[in-house]
């Protein structure tokens, strides 16, 4: 496989070795453009999650190496911010304080900060719900809070854990279709870990295919569907048709 | 009115046990019970003494200072049992046992070792109040979401930033009802150590009353260092209320 030229990540021949002899991953190599979706996708129990929280700086490979803008990770970084599964909001905090969290960490000046926050909830569709606290939320409003908290660091890079699992279909294809708004107009990469072939297909500029635990490369699929168009015509387009089922001939080899 | 008719029974209870007493002192039946109209009485007689503000005021320190040492080691070793995988397992077992042994018991050992004095009721305090903080604290910040610890890490938090801005808020409803179970407690401590002591503060009144027989003024003490422990727990108790809210959704 050639490196696309514009690679902002690398992952070089990861392997991941759980307490207890689980092998979550096996000579993974793999690159990620920039500016680009790319999603992960595979059965579940082939460590996608792990993958992506290795990119994170969050788990520590038990083999090869990660490289952001060419340099190895050693652990979390600036530059790459996380959207959670599960939402991991301060359920003690306002949405504003969640949002510029964050920011409070590295020590930016409250005012600063919570300018930042209230931005980027405007731009999540959130306005107006600033001092609500996470209960009062739903889930599809939560996760919309966790991607307006990675979008106030400013990271280049958005690392999206299923971030739609939890919220009614609606919602997911409310949500994905400002997330296509919002990449196109800040020019983000987002690595995308989801079990959907669907949201894969519709989403994507690359596709990763893993296989069963110990997860491999399975393939790489790079959808290419034009993006300027309407979401339902990109739902009926020849293209998205052919990747869902490009998609699912390999995936459905690996279902028991 | 739903809440007022909910409320009606505690105050109705109250008003009940109130009148028996009432009753069962005025038909004289021992001379242990006094009328309770009569200990209201020698209560507010007694409040203003100089003998009583003197006892109060070396109990509220004992108390403080033993309540202090509680919670500045009780909050911290907590957090470590919970973090450091093995202290837990070890110290646990411990404070287990202390947490339900009879206290009471080791004061006169305290007093062969700090001598008869302020210290014994203080350390007395700090151990009735100690062990319960620790475990409610352990148990707050070891239920802690771990993903939102692995948030904090992945923004970049710190160490510090991880304890201060993460564990510990998460745990406060925890650390906060052992903070509020240790200050019950520590308020019997002052009392049992001074009254095995018997030579200091509310305990010395405690003794003096009773081998005078003056079981109203007795009666009387009671009552006030029963409102006491009632006034501290609802204190912190309003506190954890607050907390609970904003932690309900945890």
């Amino acid at each position: 496989m050639t490196m696309p030229d514009d690679t902002i990540v690398e992952v070089r021949g990861v392997g991941k070795l759980y307490e207890g002899g689980v092998e979550a991953l096996r000579g993974v190599t793999l690159a990620f453009p920039r500016g680009r979706l790319s999603t992960l996708l595979g059965p579940s129990g082939c460590g996608k999650t792990t993958l992506l929280k290795i990119i994170a700086g969050l788990i520590r490979p038990n083999a090869g190496e990660i490289r952001v803008n060419g340099r190895r990770v050693e652990g979390p970084g600036p530059e790459r911010a996380f959207v959670f599964q599960d939402f991991a909001l301060l359920p003690w905090a306002s949405v504003l304080r969640n949002v510029a969290f964050g920011l409070e960490l590295r020590g930016v000046p409250p005012e600063q900060r919570h300018e930042i926050a209230r931005r980027q909830i405007a731009e999540v569709g959130l306005g107006g719900f600033e001092s609500s606290y996470p209960n009062q939320l739903s889930g599809g409003m939560k996760q919309r809070v966790g991607l307006a908290r990675a979008l106030a660091v400013d990271a280049d890079i958005i690392l999206m854990d299923e971030p739609f699992s939890s919220v009614d279909e609606q919602t997911r294809r409310k949500f994905q279709e400002d997330l296509l708004d919002l990449l196109e107009h800040r020019r983000k990469t987002v690595i995308f870990v989801t079990h959907s072939i669907e949201e894969a297909a519709y989403l994507s500029d690359q596709i990763v295919l893993l296989s069963p635990r110990p997860g491999t490369v399975s393939r790489i699929i790079r959808p290419e569907i034009e993006r300027g168009k309407g979401p339902d015509e990109i739902r009926r387009d020849r293209r998205y048709l052919d990747t869902v089922d490009e998609i699912w001939q390999i995936l459905k080899q690996y279902v028991a | 009115m739903m809440l007022s008719v909910r409320k009606i029974p505690v105050v109705f209870s109250l008003v009940i046990w109130a009148a028996v007493w009432e009753i069962v002192g005025r038909a004289g039946l021992s001379t242990i019970i006094p009328p309770l109209s009569r200990i209201v009485t020698a209560a507010v007689t007694v409040l203003p003494t100089e003998k009583f503000a003197t006892a109060a005021l070396i109990s509220l320190r004992s108390f403080a200072l033993g309540m202090a040492f509680a919670l500045i080691i009780g909050i911290p070793l907590g957090i470590l049992m919970a973090r450091v995988r093995g202290l837990g397992r070890i110290l646990g077992m411990w404070v287990n046992i202390f947490v339900s042994a009879p206290i009471s018991a080791l004061v006169p050992i305290l007093m062969s070792v700090v001598g008869i004095g302020e210290t014994t009721v203080v350390v007395t305090v700090f151990l009735f109040a100690v062990f319960v903080i620790v475990l409610d604290t352990q148990v707050g910040v070891a239920h802690a979401d771990r993903s939102l610890v692995e948030m904090a890490r992945s923004f970049g938090a710190r160490r510090h930033q991880i304890y201060a801005k993460v564990l510990i808020l998460s745990a406060l409803p925890e650390i906060l009802a052992g903070v509020r179970l240790g200050a019950i407690r520590g308020v019997k401590g002052v009392v049992i150590g001074q009254l095995l002591v018997a030579i200091i503060g509310v305990g010395e009144l405690f003794d003096l009353y009773s081998q005078y027989f003056l079981m109203e003024e007795f009666w009387a003490l009671v009552l006030i260092v029963f409102l006491f422990a009632f006034a501290v727990s609802e204190a912190i108790a309003a506190i954890e209320r607050r907390v609970e809210y904003y932690a309900s959704a945890r």
